[in-house]
């Protein structure tokens, strides 16, 4: 399967009218090529930040801006907190979600340069019960290829992921459980854990 | 393991002369035997679980090894990273061009007949071609890469991985690929154990070498995980198992839907 743009020219049209319907009733008619389309937009995207030539704080910010964008930050936010955030109020799940936003696209963000001269082909794609899973093979300069798999959903009103694997590690559980252990390193106060994650470099 | 299964091997043993090795595979039929019955192929231990039963001993290990990483493997990775990545990456490829006639020999215990092939053209360019095997010449042929242990041949064979164990200095494993990784130590022809003379020195050296490259190349995301997780045991725990099972299992549907539908229900454990 092929990432040309051509390709999934319908997609973008389709991807478009669904954005422009923002504040409807979710659609749940995302098509495969919505799914894929999805992936390269945000390939795309970050390759794009990264060529800007900007500071590495500058690149670190607008990698948050795509993973507001292109990511489902609420659920991620929610499934990641997990059963401890049962007990949080709106405004702390709101912070939350907001220094889990940044936390997340620092994290994985920080590594940028690596990313430099790579590629992304989409392999495969299938449907899950919330949407679509995107299988791809990164190509990176100077490693061998390995395997990111995304998972896409329009459940939030938008085409949007919700989970990412990379070679079978699965984003959301790993995170769930390193940011458990974060709570239990500050007694279980879910404010001063925003307010870290908040200012982490 | 059916006693067709036991016949079918005992019938390849006759074909292994390399020394030791009957003895150590007859030994790893009767683990196998005993640990297939208790290990977690079970799919409530999986996926999103694990099974830890020696989690005080393992984190005991664990701290041991942030000590090592840190106070030696780290400092001298990067020492070692002074040397031109170019050249670094010839001990590389000489490393693992050491392990491909073991990986061949796992490969013919699985049953995987494409894998021995590529093994044999693999180890054969890279030698000849490949100037001792500095330089991976299959992989300019468009030859794939070949990456299996004995660890996957018991899984092949249907032992379950087992309690996961971290070992020192070589870190997170399982049961199961633990005891693969002494086997294969024993077995494969180029390892310290199996080459004779002033020789027999070669291989470990070479196989430290691709470490400390690696672990330069990959300190990104090392650091991060040793040195500033919250729990880096728990993490990397998880990270090696879930990468494990992934590799052996590859992306053959499994039984249970490993994926996580967070709209459906946000706080289910």
């Amino acid at each position: 399967m092929n990432t040309s743009l051509s390709l999934s020219r319908r997609g973008f049209v389709l991807g478009a009218s669904a954005v422009a319907g923002l504040g409807a009733a979710p659609s749940f008619a995302m098509t495969e090529n919505q799914a894929i389309a999805l992936v390269d937009k945000v390939v795309a995207d970050i390759n794009r930040v990264i060529a800007s030539g900007k500071s590495d704080d500058a690149i670190l910010r607008d990698f948050e801006t795509l993973f507001a964008r292109y990511a489902d930050v609420n659920i991620m936010a929610q499934y990641a907190l997990g059963p401890d955030g049962r007990a949080a109020s709106s405004g702390q799940k709101r912070a939350f979600a907001d220094a889990f936003k940044r936390y997340i696209s620092r994290k994985y963000g920080r590594q940028f340069r690596d990313f430099i001269g790579g590629r992304v082909e989409v392999m495969s794609a299938r449907p899950i019960r919330a949407g679509f899973e995107i299988k791809t093979t990164v190509f990176l300069r100077g490693q061998s290829p390995y395997e990111v798999t995304f998972h896409v959903s329009d459940r939030s009103g938008q085409d949007k992921f919700f989970n990412i694997f990379i070679e079978g590690v699965n984003l959301l559980l790993t995170e769930r459980s390193e940011i458990g252990a974060m709570l239990d390193q500050r007694g279980g106060d879910l404010n001063r854990l925003i307010k870290d994650m908040k200012t982490a470099s | 393991m059916s006693a067709l299964d036991v016949r079918r091997m005992t019938q390849l043993l006759g074909l292994l002369s390399f020394r030791g090795i009957k003895k150590a595979v007859l030994a790893i039929l009767a683990v196998a035997t005993l640990t297939a019955c208790t290990t977690s192929q079970d799919p409530a231990a999986r996926i999103d679980g694990f099974n830890d039963p020696y989690e005080t001993q393992n984190r005991a290990i664990h701290n041991f090894n942030k000590g090592f990483d840190k106070n030696l493997f780290r400092p001298v990775s990067q020492g070692y990273a002074y040397i031109p990545v170019e050249i670094r990456d010839l001990v590389n490829n000489f490393s693992e061009n050491l392990a491909t006639p073991g990986e061949g020999i796992n490969s013919l215990l699985q049953a995987n007949l494409p894998n021995v092939g590529i093994a044999i053209v693999r180890f054969g360019m890279n030698t000849t071609i490949g100037l001792g095997g500095i330089i991976d010449a299959a992989d300019a042929f468009g030859v794939p890469d070949l990456n299996t242990d004995f660890g996957e041949t018991l899984f092949v064979w249907g032992v379950g991985e087992g309690a996961y164990v971290e070992m020192p200095i070589f870190g997170p494993s399982t049961q199961r690929d633990a005891f693969g990784f002494v086997v294969d130590f024993f077995t494969n022809p180029f390892t310290y154990a199996t080459v004779d003379g002033p020789l027999r020195i070669i291989p470990p050296i070479a196989y430290t070498g691709a470490q400390l490259n690696n672990r330069d190349k990959f300190k990104g995301t090392i650091d991060a995980l040793l040195y500033e997780s919250a729990d880096s045991y728990t993490q990397s725990r998880s990270i090696y198992l879930q990468n494990r099972r992934f590799e052996l299992e590859g992306s053959v549907p499994q039984d249970e839907d490993p994926y996580i539908d967070p709209y459906l229900d946000p706080y289910a454990e």
